[in-house]
This record gives structure tokens, sequence and C-alpha cells, in this order.
């Protein structure tokens, strides 16, 4: 690393010579380059995952039933699936990996990899992130990882089958599952990632720190990249110890370690607490960048102030603080102390403190604004809704009594689908809906969005909202055959409802992709400000920026969220206009 | 400095005006080096806590482990810190040929605390205080074994990658590279050098002296 840091002169060489095509696109410098190849990348991932919780569904649906073969089963080998039925050993590790996936390669560089990397600088002016060749390798670091756990699915034995949690001594000892090469893949490509995550992490918190226009005080930062700044915060403090983890999970296979063996002296529990350690600031990783989305969509499209800036970005903070005070709540049933499962649910329940300030201050921003419906608009007030529900669900499975009875159940995944798919799921559609028009220069389309929009909101929650009903029922989470316990065979033709939903949300995301290509090629060419918002990247830079982003560097007068404003020439007042009424810009750091 | 030359190039601003007053590559280190301390603290806390768990696996000190031996060598690596901000003192003076000469002599002091490390794994595997579980015979029981080659090894090549830096500055420094004005690598560098030495004085303390 520190070779690498020592390469970097100052950037101001890099905008007056023409880039190659490779330098351009491929082995770009370029921050916002590198967030579309995020982009790229994450969308394929987001489709993998989408695939594997079909194969999924379509086992609860029709459990080992040979008058239903999984269509399309014949393309698997017969280690994976058997006449179409769908093998267990195969089921196991479309689990593990639909969470993987989904987690780490599609929503987790979405959210960072992509729009971190895409707004960091534009929102606070800076022609580039600080340390451009560290961003290129962050990139060429990610996909590699993501080829080498696709690779996964082709050795013998199969992929990890050990849950996304990967529990040892499940995980530790490749007996038990009967994966071996999968297993190791799975974690040489969790610890190339962490490496890609750390040189973003330096890279953005360096960036906002020290990269902000003159005028951009912390308190005129906008929301998205406060959210994005303390994501990388937890980013940077999280990954390594999950990389020690892995580090000596991998040690217990290759080399014949016992740090998770319980025979020979390891500790099994060790992994869980190392786990959650990093598992629960990774949870706000997953939904703090989307806050901050969504804050910019709502004021836009409310034509209001934000309500209670500095209440978000406090929230903010606080829930990233709080965040990594609560990782016992993952493991209230492994034997744990009930003194301490108690003193895990209060900091638990204290999040929801700053959690329903951001909601509230959410609806107090929409509360008798001039509400404009537009695609991302649509989806943002999705987010708060859905958020909502999550959030309420997660207090249920908070407290150590309710607890013991939905501890593993479905209650476990419709939760965190709500909060995951309907929380920053719907947060990155907004955003992408968003901001496309700056990234790609052109609109997408505005009816399929809604179209697409419409058919998520709904199948979403007719896929999802049932499986609370299932794991009161006391349905496990990872079962492979429901139907071989009396008390839940009644349930096939719930499971079929919510397995037919679920393939029309995945076909109505087809919707999303046509449009998303369609209008790289084919949209209406966008203005440089198609929303009417305030921040540098609409107001100071043309769609797309060009290379170097501003041509000259912007001034910052004002706050980000200045609309409807007495004093403004129209119903937004752009944080780079002198107006008569502004005042002088205040240095940032006074010393 | 190079202080500023980051900032500066961004429309005249100087760097005073926004962000810490610290250039670029300083933070950036300053802040990995923080997530470092997250690295170690997940190995140096899963050793406190097996060890804690299981007392009779581990043994006394000085039973198995060479401390004399590591005594000298945690000496070995203090000195090169102090030679680390010898040099860093030289160039921030200008003087080309004792920046050279106290960089050489932090790479080979760093790269016999290497060579040592590596004589007592050689030593230490020998009397069968292996990592693993098969062909464990030392005192205490192979979580022993597991626990202190992984810490020790991560700061090894640690200590390593540093090595590598360091030759590369000397590289550099031959090259005339850094004046009194630029030598931000050589203070990054030396950060990086500093916080391995610390861990070692850590690792040394709980691994071999408790």
């Amino acid at each position: 690393m520190a070779t690498t840091l020592t390469e970097h002169a100052p950037h101001a060489d890099a905008h007056h010579h023409e880039l190659s095509f490779v330098r351009k696109y491929i082995f770009s410098e370029d921050h916002k380059i590198i967030g579309i190849q995020f982009l790229f990348m994450s969308l394929f991932f987001l489709l993998v995952g989408g695939l594997l919780a079909a194969i999924m569904r379509w086992q609860l649906a029709y459990p080992t039933d040979p008058a239903n073969p999984l269509p399309g089963g014949g393309l698997f080998p017969e280690t994976m699936v058997n006449n179409g039925i769908i093998l267990p050993e195969f089921y196991n590790s479309a689990v593990t990996m639909h969470g993987t996936i989904m987690i780490f390669f599609a929503i987790m560089p979405l959210l960072v990899g992509v729009f971190a990397n895409y707004l960091i600088p534009l929102q606070i002016g800076a022609p580039d992130m600080a340390f451009p060749k560290l961003n290129m390798a962050s990139f060429w670091t990610a996909f590699p990882a993501g080829l080498i756990m696709l690779a996964g699915f082709f050795v013998e034995g199969g992929h990890s089958s050990a849950g996304w949690t990967q529990y040892a001594p499940l995980s530790a000892d490749p007996e038990w599952t009967g994966v071996y090469a999968g297993q190791q893949l799975w974690l040489i490509s969790m610890i190339i990632l962490g490496f890609a995550s750390l040189m973003g992490a330096v890279n953005y918190i360096t960036t906002v720190i020290n990269m902000r226009a003159p005028g951009m005080t912390w308190f005129r930062i906008p929301l998205p990249t406060w959210a994005l700044f303390i994501t990388a915060i937890l980013i940077l403090l999280a990954i390594p110890v999950l990389t020690g983890a892995l580090i000596m999970l991998l040690f217990d296979q290759t080399i014949g370690t016992t740090f998770f063996a319980s025979a020979t002296g390891g500790e099994p529990l060790l992994w869980q607490h190392m786990f959650w350690f990093f598992g629960h600031p990774e949870v706000y990783i997953l939904i703090l960048p989307g806050m901050g989305f969504v804050s910019e969509i709502i004021a836009a499209g409310s034509r209001k102030p934000i309500f209670g800036y500095a209440a978000m970005v406090l929230a903010i903070i606080a829930i990233a603080f709080i965040g990594w005070l609560v990782w016992g709540h993952h493991m209230f049933q492994s034997g744990m102390n009930p003194m301490l499962g108690m003193s895990f649910m209060v900091t638990t329940m204290i999040i929801a403190v700053p959690s329903a300030i951001k909601v509230f201050n959410w609806l107090g921003t929409m509360w008798r604004g001039d509400l404009h419906f537009h695609t991302p608009m649509l989806h943002a007030v999705t987010f708060v809704a859905m958020f909502v529900i999550g959030g309420l669900s997660g207090v249920f499975v908070a407290s150590t009594p309710v607890d013991i009875f939905l501890h593993d159940t479905y209650f476990v995944v419709a939760h965190l689908h709500y909060v995951l798919f309907g929380g920053s799921l719907f947060a990155i559609f907004g955003a992408i809906t968003f901001w496309y028009p700056k990234m790609f220069g052109r609109m997408m389309n505005s009816t399929l969005g809604k179209i697409h929009f419409w058919l998520t909101l709904i199948f979403f929650n007719l896929v999802f909202f049932p499986m609370h009903n299932l794991g009161i029922a006391g349905m496990m989470r990872r079962i492979y055959d429901f139907t071989q316990y009396e008390y839940l065979a009644p349930f096939q033709g719930l499971q079929m409802f919510i397995s037919w939903s679920a393939f029309v949300l995945i076909g109505a995301q087809f919707i999303f992709a046509f449009n998303f290509l369609y209008s790289l090629f084919r949209g209406e060419k966008a203005p440089q400000n198609p929303w009417h918002a305030n921040s540098l990247e609409w107001t100071a830079a043309p769609s797309p920026p060009p290379h170097g982003n501003f041509a000259h560097t912007p001034t910052v007068y004002r706050g980000p969220y200045e609309y409807s404003h007495p004093d403004a020439p129209g119903d937004y007042w752009p944080q780079n206009e002198p107006g008569p009424a502004a005042p002088a810009p205040e240095p940032v750091y006074a010393e | 400095m190079t202080t500023h030359a980051a900032a500066l190039d961004r429309g005249g601003m100087d760097a005073t005006e926004v962000g810490m007053g610290v250039y670029n590559m300083k933070l950036g280190m300053w802040v990995f080096l923080l997530s470092e301390v997250m690295f170690f603290t997940s190995l140096i806390g899963s050793y406190i806590i097996l060890r804690a768990a299981h007392p009779d696996m581990f043994a006394q000190p000085g039973e198995v482990l060479n401390v004399p031996l590591t005594a000298l060598n945690t000496f070995l690596l203090i000195c090169s810190s102090v030679t680390m901000v010898l040099a860093f003192a030289a160039i921030e003076r200008g003087d080309q040929a004792k920046l050279k000469a106290w960089l050489i002599g932090t790479a080979l002091i760093g790269m016999s605390f290497l060579g040592v490390q590596v004589f007592e794994y050689i030593q230490l595997s020998g009397h069968g205080f292996v990592p693993s579980v098969e062909g464990y015979s030392a005192a205490g029981a192979p979580l022993y074994g597991t626990t202190f080659y992984t810490m020790t090894g991560f700061h090894g090549f640690h200590v390593f990658v540093g090595v590598l830096a360091l030759w590369y500055l000397v590289i550099q420094a031959f090259r005339g590279k850094y004046t009194a004005a630029n030598h931000g690598a050589v203070e990054i560098t030396g950060l990086y050098w500093h916080f391995v030495d610390l861990v070692w004085i850590i690792l040394f303390t709980i691994v071999y002296l408790i």
C-alpha cells in the first residue's frame, strides 16, 4: 500500500491531453468512468443474484416435485439439478450465493462503488478523487474478486454452502458440507474484495476532507455525500475485521490452524462475534447511502428545503456510531448471557431513535410541498414506506424474548428484505433514475420507469409480506424441503403464491434493464439540470460532465437544499450562484 | 513541502481554506493506518479471547519462545524507527547524502529483523512448534502455534512491505527525487514504518512477555 500511495502526483496534469480508448474507458482514472464501470458490474451481479433467488423459489413452490421440474434444469450438471429436481447441496449453495452476491457484489457496490465514486467529487466541487490511480485499482481489484466468486460455481464440489454468514465449524470443516475448492474460492474472493473496499474508503474519506471547493463547508455538503462519507468510515473500520476473520478461516481450511475448530481448542463462537462485529456496521453500510440519495430526491421532488438538515447529518452519524454496539443482537440464540443480550437489545432499540428522526424529517420535507412524482421520487417515497415496515419488524427481532421465537425463521428473511430490497434497492433505483441524465447525458423513459416502479412495488410486497406469516408459523430460514414437517406442509399454496410473485418481480426488472440500455442510445437528450436541483453536479457541470468535471472550480455560497427560498430568483437556488442576499463564503477550517 | 500542491491546482485556492491543511497522501496514509489498527485488533483480540478461554493450551513465557533473541530483534526494530526519523529530518534540511544513508540503514535493519524472524521460525518449527494441528509437539497445544504464527506472520509481512517501500525510496533518493520542499513519500513511509514498529511492541509484550 505504501508504495502505491507514494506514486500519486497532484492530478493537474490529467486535464489537457487526449486519452486512448483503453485509458479512457477501461483502465480509467476518471471517477465518473469508474463509477459507471461499477454500475455495469453490479447490475450484472444483481441479475445473477436474482436468478439464484428464482432457483430457490422454484424449489420452495414445488419441493422436490418431479411433476414440476425446474425449467431449464437440463442446463445444469447432474450434481446440481438431477432430472429437473434441485438437489439439496445446490439449494444450499444457491442460498449462500444469493446472499453473498446480493450483499457484496450487487447492493454494496451499487451504493458505494457506483455513487461514492460518481457523486462525491461532483457534489463537493472537486475535479476528481484524491487518489485517481488508487481508485482505478479499486475497481480492478473488485472485478477479479467477482470473477473468482463466480468461478466457485464451476469447481468440483460446487460453491460454498455454509450460508452467507459462513458460521464455523460448518464453514471451517470441508467434511461437513462436502465443499472444498468452492469454499476456499469464496474466502479468497471476499479477502480480495475487502482490499477493493478499503482502497475506495481511503479515497472517499480523503477526498471529502481535503478536496472540497471553496465555500463548501461541512454543513453545506449535500446529504448523499455526507452519508457516503460516514459509510466510508464504517467500511474502513469494519472490513479489516472481516478480513482478519476470513484469513483465519482460510488458514483453518488450508494450513490446518485451529481458530474455529472446537475439537482442538478453537472457538466457533469467535467467528460469530467477528463476523457480526463487521456484519452489523455492514448493515448500515447498506442503508446509509440509500438514506442520503432519498434525502436529495425527496427535497428536489417536494421543492422544499430538507426538513432538519443538521438533524439529518447528526442522525447519520448517530446511526453509524451506535451501529458498532449492537452486533450481539444477531447472536441472542447462541447461548449468550441473558444480561449481555439485554444490553445488546437496549442499544439496538436506541438505533430506532435516529432512524425515526430521519423518517419524520422526510415526511416533514414532503409536508405541504409542491410534490412532483417523477420516477426517482416514487422510488424515494417507497423507500421511506418500506424502510418503516422493515424497521418495525426489526424492533420485533431485536427484542430478546420475541427473538427466541422468530430467530432463523422466514420472519427474519422478510425483515431483511424489507430493509435491503424495500430500502436499499428502491433507493438505488431512485438514484439511478435520478442521476442517469447526469451520467449518460440522456433521460430514462418515464413511462417505462413508472411501469417498472409499480410492478416492483406491488410484487415486492406480495413476495415478502407473506413471509412474515411463514416465519411466525415457524418456517425455517434456509430449509430445503419444508413439506417434511407436517405443520408447514399446508403452506404450500402460499409458497406457490410467493414464488410466482417473485418470478413476476424478477421479470419486471427486465423492464428496467431494457429502459436502461435503450435510453443509453435513444433516450431524450438530458438538459444540464433536469430536476432543477441545487447541488454542484447539476448547477456547475454539463450532462455528462467532462474529464475534470468543472470548467472553473465552483465557489459555494449556500446549502444544497434552498428550494422555494423567498430571496431566490426561481424556486431553486444553485449552491454556486452568487446572490444579492448570499453571505460571503466562510472558511471551512477556521484556524 | 508538497503539502498544498494538491489543493493549489484547484483554482489557486490555498489548502488552509478547505480541508485539514494536511496534504492528501499524508491524510490518506493516516486513514489507511486506522484500518490497519482494526486489522491487527482482530488478530490480537482473537488471541486474547482464545488464550483467556484456554489458558492450559498456551505455554509460559520463555518455555517455547526464545525471549532474549526476540528482545534483541525488538531493539533492532526500535532502532530502525530512529533511523527513519533521522532520514526524514535529513531531507527536511535538504541533506540528500544523509537521507540516502539513513534510508539504507533503515532498510537494512528492517531486513535484519526479518532475517532473525525467519531464523526463529525455523528453530521453533524444528522443535515441533508449528501453526497446524498436524505435527504439533511443543508445549501447550496447536492453538498456541496457530495464533503465534498468524500474528507474528502478518506483522512480518507488513515489515516486508515496508522494506520494499524503503528500497523504492532509496532508488528514488539516488535519482534525486526528494528535496526539502518535496518529500511527502518519505514522510508517509515513515508513518507506516512507525506504525509497524508500534504493532511489534504490542505483539512482543503480549505474545512473548505475558
